[in-house]
C-alpha cells in the first residue's frame, strides 16, 4: 500500500511546525464536514439509482475521497474557476452546484445541469464557474491552463483549480499543460487526486517513480504532496498554492494521496485490491475523521445530528426531483451556437 | 483596390480583428519574433506586444487546449498550426474539447476560437507534410470547417471565422500564399456557409475548394478552347456546406465534377456528390464524377508527387466522361 512520503527538499513548500497550523474551529469544519457528508449521501443515492436502471452510462463514485474536493475547493473564492474529470460530482457540488441539478443530470432530465447532455461524466456550471467533467484522461488540463491564461490575459485576479486522477500522469495532455503552466506562469494549481489506482492497475505498475508531484521538479514548478484524509489539511496546503497562484502567478502541482472505497466505476468489483487493504483505508474515513473533529471541539451532538438529518432531506429531495422531472426534450440548439 | 496576396490578406484580417477587439489573441509555433512559419503574422508582434501575440514551444496539443480553455471564459483565440498536419497531435482538444463544449455544457460555454494554418500538399515534402485533412474535421459535428481559394475569400472569410461563436477549423492553402486578387481596402466580412461561383457556364459544374479551384479554373479555360462551358463553384465553407448553391448550379448544367486534392476513401467530395444526387437526381444527365488525388501516401519525387495530385489534365477528362465525350 502506499502512502504519502515526505516531500523532498526541493519543494518550496516546508510543513510548518507550529502544532496549531491544522487548528481549526467548529465553525470552520461545520460547513465542510456537511458538504462531504452530501457528497457521500448523494453518491450512494446515484449508486442506487444506477442499480434500479435509472442512471444510465458510466457512473464514477468519489466515495472516500470527499476530503480533497471539498478541503481544496474551500480554499477558493466564488469567481475562481474549477476543472475536473469524469469524477466530478464531488467536486461540482463543493464549487456550488446542487444536488439537485447534479442528480437530474445524472436522470438524463431536462432539470439537469446541462439538460440531460452531458451526464455523470459532464457537469458544467457557468454560474458557479465549473468548467466542467471531462472524459477523456488528461486532456482537461491544458484547459485549466487556458482558463488561468485567460486570468492573465485580462488580469483578473482568478485562480483555476485543475483536479485529475494518478492515471492522468502518464498521458500528453497532462504533460503539455503542466510545461505550459509553468512556462508561462499561470496561475492554476494542479491537484493529483492519487486515489492508487488508475481504474484496476497500481501505480507502481505505471509509473517510474511513487511521487507524482515530482514532474514538477522538470519544470522549476513549485509542488506539494500530502495525505488528503483532513479537509482542513487540504484546505490549508491547496490555499497556499491558490495564494501563490493568485498573488504570484505561478502554478504548483500539489499530490493528495486519497483512496476510492468503490471500484472505478460501477461495473467494477474491485478484484484487484484486498480485503484487508479497502478496510484500513476505511478506517481513515475522511468523514468520520471530520465528525469526530467536530465533537472534539465541542460541537453540540444534537446539532450534528439536526445537521446530518438536514443532509438526509436534502438528499432525498433531490432523488424526488430527479425522479419527478420532465425528460430531456432537446438537443439540436446545443451543437452550434447561432 | 488593391491587389494583395493571399498571405497579406490574412495577415490584415488578423490584424483587424485585433484592433477592433482586444479579447483576440493569436498563438502557435514562430509566430511571434520569427513572424510566422510562413509570415502570415509578419509584424503582428510588433503591433501588438508579447501579450497578444504568443510564442508556443512545440506542443500542439498543450497550445490547442489552452485557447480552448481561454474561449471557454471569453477570449478570442486564433491558434496557428505551422501546419495542419501537425493538428493531428492536437486533434483531442479540437474534436474532443472545442467541438463537444458548448453541448455538454448544455448551451452554457460556447467557444469562440480559430484554428488555422496551411494544409494540402505543398511542393516536395512528403507523406507526413502533404495532407489535406478537411474530411476529418468535417465530418464533426460542432464545428465550421473554412477553406479560401483566393486573397479576397481569405481576408473576408478569416475576419467572419474570428468573430464567430463557435469553433472554426480554417485551412489555408499551402501553395496559395503568394496569389494574389483585388481586395478592396474596407472589404466586407464574408459570412461562412455560403458557396461563390467563381466562374459562370452552361455545360457542366465543377465543384471544387482551396488550391483545386485554381486547377479547375484553368481546366475551365481548356475546355473552353473546345467549347465547352463549365462553371466552377467554390464551397468555401465545407461546414456548413451551401448546398443550395451547389445544387443551383448543377441544376443549371445538368452534370456534376468534384474536384478534391484529398484521398478518395470517405473524402470530402464524396458527402459532396451524395448531396447532389439526393437534390438534384431529376437534372442529372449523367454520373457525378470526383477527381481526388491517388490513395497513396504522398511520394517525394516531384514527377511521383505530381502524378498522384490532381492535374488539369484529370480535370479535363473528368469533364468529358461526364459529357459522355469518351
Amino acid at each position: 500500500m502506499a502512502t504519502a512520503s515526505p516531500t523532498t527538499p526541493d519543494t518550496k513548500r516546508v510543513e510548518p511546525d507550529d502544532p496549531e497550523y491544522f487548528a481549526t474551529t467548529a465553525d470552520e469544519l461545520r460547513p465542510l464536514y456537511r458538504q462531504m457528508l452530501a457528497i457521500r449521501r448523494l453518491e450512494e443515492a446515484s449508486a442506487k439509482a444506477y442499480s434500479q436502471g435509472k442512471i444510465g452510462g458510466f457512473l464514477h463514485l468519489i466515495i472516500g475521497q470527499e476530503a480533497v474536493c471539498v478541503g481544496a475547493t474551500a480554499a477558493l473564492k466564488p469567481e475562481d474557476y474549477v476543472v475536473a474529470t469524469y469524477r466530478e460530482h464531488g467536486h461540482a457540488y463543493a464549487k456550488g452546484m446542487t444536488s439537485r441539478a447534479i442528480l437530474a443530470e445524472l436522470y438524463g432530465k431536462k432539470t439537469g445541469c446541462v439538460r440531460g447532455l452531458g451526464g455523470s461524466m459532464h457537469l458544467f456550471d457557468k454560474q458557479t464557474n465549473f468548467l466542467g467533467g471531462y472524459g477523456i484522461v488528461g486532456g482537461h488540463v491544458p484547459i485549466a491552463a487556458g482558463a488561468a491564461f485567460a486570468s492573465k490575459y485580462r488580469n483578473d485576479g482568478r485562480v483555476t483549480l485543475c483536479f485529475f486522477g494518478e492515471g492522468a500522469s502518464t498521458i500528453g495532455g497532462f504533460a503539455e499543460g503542466l510545461a505550459l503552466a509553468a512556462l508561462w506562469k499561470l496561475p492554476v494549481v494542479l491537484i493529483c487526486e492519487n486515489n492508487q489506482y488508475s481504474m484496476g492497475t497500481p501505480l507502481y505498475r505505471s509509473l517510474a517513480v511513487e511521487d507524482v508531484s515530482m514532474r514538477a521538479l522538470a519544470h522549476g514548478m513549485p509542488r506539494d504532496r500530502f495525505d488528503g484524509d483532513d479537509v482542513i489539511k487540504v484546505k490549508r496546503r491547496i490555499a497556499e498554492a491558490v495564494e501563490r497562484a493568485r498573488t504570484t502567478g505561478e502554478p504548483t502541482l500539489v499530490e493528495v494521496v486519497t483512496y476510492r472505497f468503490r471500484g472505478h466505476s460501477m461495473s467494477d468489483p474491485g478484484l484487484y485490491r484486498t480485503k484487508d487493504e479497502v478496510e484500513e483505508w476505511r478506517r481513515r474515513d475522511p468523514l468520520n475523521r471530520s465528525r469526530q473533529r467536530l465533537i472534539d471541539l465541542g460541537f453540540p451532538e444534537q446539532e450534528l445530528a439536526a445537521l446530518e438529518d438536514d443532509v438526509r432531506a436534502e438528499i432525498e429531495d433531490a432523488v424526488k426531483f430527479a425522479e419527478e422531472s420532465e425528460p430531456a426534450d432537446a438537443y439540436l440548439p446545443y451543437v452550434i451556437k447561432e | 483596390m488593391a491587389v494583395i496576396s493571399y498571405r497579406e490578406a490574412l495577415n490584415q484580417a488578423m490584424r483587424e480583428e485585433m484592433e477592433r477587439d482586444a479579447s483576440v489573441f493569436i498563438m502557435g509555433e514562430e509566430v511571434g519574433h520569427y513572424n510566422g512559419a510562413y509570415k502570415v503574422t509578419q509584424g503582428l508582434l510588433q503591433r501588438f506586444s508579447e501579450r497578444r501575440v504568443v510564442d508556443a514551444p512545440i506542443a500542439e496539443m498543450g497550445f490547442a487546449g489552452i485557447g480552448v480553455g481561454a474561449a471557454m471564459v471569453g477570449l478570442r483565440p486564433i491558434i496557428e498550426f505551422m501546419t495542419f498536419n501537425f493538428s493531428l497531435v492536437a486533434i483531442d482538444q479540437i474534436v474532443n474539447n472545442a467541438a463537444k463544449i458548448f453541448q455538454m455544457s448544455g448551451g452554457q460555454y460556447n467557444i469562440p476560437i480559430v484554428f488555422r494554418g496551411p494544409g494540402g500538399p505543398a511542393v516536395q515534402v512528403g507523406s507526413q507534410h502533404s495532407q489535406s485533412l478537411e474530411s476529418y474535421y468535417a465530418h464533426v459535428p460542432g464545428l465550421k470547417v473554412v477553406m479560401p481559394s483566393t486573397a479576397l475569400d481569405a481576408k473576408g472569410l478569416l475576419k467572419s471565422a474570428i468573430r464567430d461563436d463557435n469553433p472554426v477549423v480554417f485551412i489555408e492553402g499551402e501553395t496559395l500564399y503568394n496569389t494574389t486578387w483585388e481586395v478592396p481596402d474596407d472589404a466586407d466580412l464574408i459570412p461562412l456557409g455560403q458557396a461563390d461561383v467563381k466562374r459562370e457556364g452552361t455545360d457542366v459544374t465543377l465543384i471544387a475548394w482551396s488550391k483545386m479551384v485554381w486547377t479547375c479554373l484553368e481546366a475551365a479555360k481548356a475546355l473552353a478552347k473546345d467549347g465547352i462551358e463549365a462553371e466552377v463553384v467554390d464551397p468555401r465553407t465545407l461546414r456548413p456546406l451551401d448546398v443550395e448553391t451547389l445544387a443551383g448550379s448543377v441544376r443549371k448544367t445538368g452534370r456534376c465534377v468534384i474536384v478534391e486534392v484529398g484521398w478518395p476513401v470517405a473524402g470530402y467530395g464524396a458527402e459532396v456528390a451524395y448531396q447532389m444526387q439526393r437534390h438534384c437526381l431529376d437534372a442529372l444527365d449523367a454520373p457525378i464524377e470526383r477527381v481526388t488525388s491517388d490513395d497513396v501516401p504522398m511520394p517525394y519525387a516531384k514527377n511521383l508527387e505530381d502524378e498522384v495530385q490532381p492535374q488539369v489534365k484529370d480535370v479535363v477528362a473528368a469533364v468529358r466522361r461526364a459529357l459522355y465525350l469518351e
